[in-house]
């Protein structure tokens, strides 16, 4: 299922039937696309419809009297599927100047469903990103406080303390406020990554540390320093190895931990910034009293990433039981 | 709501509390009907008869820093302390005139310099204590002392002069101005009249800016309005208990106020004063979000009436900044060039859709804008002003002409060869400006311009925009405090503390900048209407036309009341709810 839900993510953009960041001004909080079979004179269609709609005010949108089948491998925006082949194709779409809202719309028109798949991109490569960057940094200074012990030991060990301690929301306040205003969406997600990634490489170092000290007290390993075996061999071929099971369950642990960060972030407005959506800064409306009231598909996000959490959870516990 | 009235205290004042004029001819005497009971000249209130008792529930979003009228900015402070204080001459909200309060009546000398003030006698502070041209004197001498550092201080100088205010006798009078000033009477209204009896000693120990503070014993303070407090809870409410003293009287001779209590509620969010009022807790609400607005009508069950009382005096806007900022910021100087461009703004303005604006951020309780007033300024609203709908061939055609050109992409590139991408800063807490400039962004996006926006805190934009000048464009608001546009001198006047896109000029840096000083500072010393509606109108004009700010869009007013609160007249200039809280009562 985890895996479904990254291939959906993945081609999110094919599967979307808009660009992200559209704004249908007319259909501002537009509640989800009602898909028909049956017109209202009663006949069957085999191919699904919607009825276009109809703009009123801004608070009285509805369906409309035109039907449109809705199209598989319709035409649309361009986009690059996967980020790579340029094409026009999406999955499914309606024709001028209909428009399918299968989540509905956000306040400023846009289709929720699209921003849900591109928010998911978006918000999981950074939790994947920032545990892979944590890892790394975690097993380099894991390793070397491990390994080397003494002082490079207590080095490491004091500053992985003082990065534990380190309150990293306002850590990334203090670093926004240095940085200049015009900051793009691509930077700010960077920035976003770098500083959730940094700051949390002291616990799976701390962890890696404990497996290398572990490790590097095995007879095998004395013998083969015994046998003059330089550090990085016995490194590569003994060590890290053996902490492959804790890599492993940190990071997929991580992700989830550093996906959530990110949502944290964009959801206070820190993270992620408009008009590329990630499931924190969408979620974020909600604050707003009238649409928690009001408009239920402002939800949607939620459920793709309870799901998304709960299979990493599970793959990590998983992993714990195979390698004990 | 009006982000920019949150102020500090700093060397740039904002001072946003404005006092404003009217349609005076060179002399006008008034008498109101005042109504003596015993030796006390009451005031009778025109407002339906009512009955007494019960108390008034209101909740607030955040609570007062001070209960010392002189130096109250904030929104949040003055609406406490105006239920407890009282001026000379009020602004009636409703009908945006002056009326009689404590003077009854008044006269201004024909050169429109001299105004002399008959006070009314015979009535009291809260505390039983007398009242007379001693306070008044009093009052005015704290006002304009610099010491003391009034944010309103600047209102009492017209032309830099101080008003000269001389006590003729006990209940008399005389104000001397250096000259003539256009709003006229207008300038009493929001002074408060001090007891001397009780602030004398502070003030000449210097402490009087300390003085009335939320820890305050509540019997200290003392003023003259329909209300006096009976207790403070930090961080939690402020109970205010009737007057007797007051010096209104209804219709039947009763005594003003109706009410037993009002109890402020310090409830820390817009959301949270929405659910409050659903609730049924409190009984009447102020500045509802136009999507707050919408979930209460949805909920609405007959105990409630809201009200849309149109266009209020809020303009929103965007501007860019084009202070002199040398080679401190290089990049952002290096966009100045576009910023200064009258062309480029003019494209930006034509690219700003701001019926969505409307549609979408007030979801339709606004009004679209083309120039700094509202049409809920019917007064001097210039409705001539052209209002271009958008137009994005117009827009393309101006940044043609001044040299940009487009990229294969379809980015706009700037003649230097520059990519076109600018940043707006916008207050986090604003939900409504930030959508503002999501929409300003598609918008713009359209025109082949990357912007990035950078919602900031509000503390922190200000201090960009007013001291550092590190930002590159900005979207904020400012409510005018009244329909007269003299209050908003300070932002059109090239010298003014509030000229926010180009601050501390030494001489005017454009020639339209200077014709607006020339008629911002004819139109101060002029008496009459009709010349005074002329030179605002060419203010507007210009601003229109030049764009030191693009104006975006006003939000409508939006209050709600329990059915049964009689007399609730709300008006589209603040407080909009409890201006006439002594004329309210349950039915």
């Amino acid at each position: 299922m985890l895996i479904a839900i990254h291939a959906v993510v993945l081609l999110g953009e094919f599967i979307a039937p808009y660009n992200y960041a559209v704004q249908n001004r007319e259909y501002s909080f537009v509640g989800p696309t009602r898909i028909h079979l049956i017109d209202r004179v009663g006949h069957l269609h085999l191919r699904p419809f919607i009825y276009g709609l109809r703009y009123r005010s801004p608070d009285d949108v509805e369906e409309g009297e035109q039907m449109y089948p809705i199209r598989f491998l319709a035409s649309g925006a361009e986009y690059k599927l996967a980020g790579l082949l340029p094409t026009k194709t999406h999955l499914f779409g309606v024709d001028q100047p209909a428009k399918i809202f299968l989540l509905g719309t956000d306040q400023y028109g846009r289709d929720q469903l699209s921003r849900l798949l591109r928010g998911g991109q978006i918000s999981l490569l950074a939790g994947l990103l920032a545990a892979a960057l944590s890892i790394g940094i975690g097993l380099l200074f894991g390793v070397i406080a491990g390994y080397y012990g003494r002082f490079s030991d207590e080095v490491v060990m004091r500053l992985a303390e003082v990065f534990m301690v380190l309150p990293w929301l306002y850590l990334l306040l203090a670093v926004k406020g240095f940085l200049p205003l015009n900051l793009g969406p691509t930077r700010s997600f960077l920035l976003v990554i770098v500083v959730i990634g940094f700051v949390g490489w002291a616990r799976p170092a701390r962890l890696i540390r404990g497996v290398v000290l572990s490790a590097k007290e095995r007879n095998y390993v004395i013998a083969a320093r015994g046998f003059g075996a330089s550090d990085l061999y016995i490194l590569r071929r003994h060590i890290l190895p053996q902490t492959a099971a804790v890599v492993l369950t940190q990071a997929t642990l991580l992700v989830t931990t550093y996906s959530l960060s990110e949502m944290t972030l964009s959801f206070l407005g820190l993270g992620i910034s408009e008009p590329v959506p990630s499931w924190g800064n969408m979620l974020s409306s909600l604050q707003q009293y009238h649409v928690l009231t009001s408009y239920w598909w402002m939800f949607a996000p939620a459920f793709p990433a309870i799901l998304v959490f709960w299979g990493y959870y599970t793959v990590a516990n998983s992993i714990q039981e195979r390698t004990q | 709501m009006t982000q920019l009235r949150v102020c500090r205290r700093s060397r740039t004042r904002f001072v946003l509390i404005r006092i404003a004029a009217v349609l005076i001819t060179s002399a006008v005497v008034l008498v109101h009907n005042a109504h003596a009971e015993g030796d006390e000249e009451l005031l009778t209130s025109k407002a339906d008869i009512g009955t007494a008792g019960g108390g008034l529930v209101v909740a607030q979003r955040v609570e007062p820093k001070t209960l010392n009228p002189v130096m109250a900015l904030d929104v949040p402070s003055r609406e406490v302390i105006w239920r407890l204080m009282a001026d000379l001459i009020h602004i009636n909200r409703q009908s945006q005139q002056t009326e009689s309060a404590l003077a009854k009546a008044w006269t201004i000398s024909s050169d429109g310099r001299r105004y002399t003030l008959a006070l009314r006698r015979g009535i009291h502070f809260s505390d039983g204590h007398p009242f007379d041209a001693d306070d008044v004197v009093f009052s005015f001498q704290v006002y304009m002392d610099e010491k003391v550092g009034s944010p309103q201080r600047d209102l009492l100088f017209p032309g830099g002069k101080p008003i000269v205010v001389r006590k003729i006798d006990a209940y008399t009078v005389e104000f001397q101005l250096a000259q003539p000033y256009g709003p006229a009477e207008r300038l009493f209204d929001t002074i408060a009249i001090l007891p001397r009896h009780i602030l004398e000693k502070s003030y000449q120990q210097g402490s009087f800016p300390e003085t009335w503070q939320l820890n305050s014993r509540p019997e200290q303070i003392v003023g003259l309005g329909p209300f006096r407090l009976k207790e403070y809870v930090p961080g939690a409410r402020a109970v205010l208990e009737r007057n007797p003293y007051y010096w209104k009287v209804d219709r039947a001779g009763k005594k003003l106020p109706y009410l037993e209590r009002i109890t402020f509620l310090f409830v820390g969010t817009d959301d949270a004063q929405v659910m409050r009022f659903e609730a049924g807790e409190t009984d009447t609400i102020n500045r509802i979000s136009p999507e707050n607005y919408l979930a209460l009508t949805k909920t609405q069950n007959g105990k409630y009436q809201l009200y849309d009382l149109g266009p209020g005096l809020e303009y929103n806007f965007l501007f860019f900044n084009l202070n002199d900022i040398g080679q401190k910021f290089p990049q952002i100087s290096g966009k100045q060039v576009w910023f200064r461009d009258l062309k480029f703004r003019r494209a930006i303005s034509y690219a700003i859709d701001r019926e969505a604006i409307v549609r979408l951020v007030y979801r339709g309780r606004g009004t679209p804008l083309w120039q700094p007033v509202t049409p809920g300024n019917r007064l001097w609203l210039n409705s001539a002003v052209p209002k271009p709908q958008r137009n994005l061939d117009r827009a393309r055609d101006l940044l043609r002409s001044s040299g940009f050109s487009w990229a294969q992409d379809g980015t706009l590139v700037a003649p230097n060869g520059e990519r076109v991408a600018f940043s707006i800063i916008v207050a986090a807490g604003n939900a409504s400006r930030v959508s503002m400039a999501t929409i300003i962004q598609e918008d713009l996006r359209e025109l082949g311009m990357r912007i990035d926006i950078v919602p900031s805190d509000f503390r922190a934009m200000l201090d960009r925009v007013t001291n550092t000048f590190e930002y590159e464009s900005a979207l904020m608001g400012i409510a005018s405090g009244d329909v007269d546009l003299n209050s908003d001198t300070n932002v059109w006047l090239s010298t003014g503390s509030t000229h926010l896109w180009h601050l501390h000029e030494l001489r005017p840096a454009t020639p339209w900048e200077a014709e607006i000083d020339r008629l911002m500072q004819a139109q101060s010393i002029s008496t009459q209407f009709k010349d005074r509606k002329q030179l605002f109108d060419r203010v507007q004009e210009l601003i229109a036309d030049n764009l030191p700010i693009i104006c975006l869009a006003s939000p409508n007013i939006l209050v709600g009341a329990k059915v049964n609160l009689g007399n609730f007249r709300a008006a589209i200039l603040e407080p909009y709810t409890l201006w006439n809280a002594d004329e309210l009562f349950w039915r």
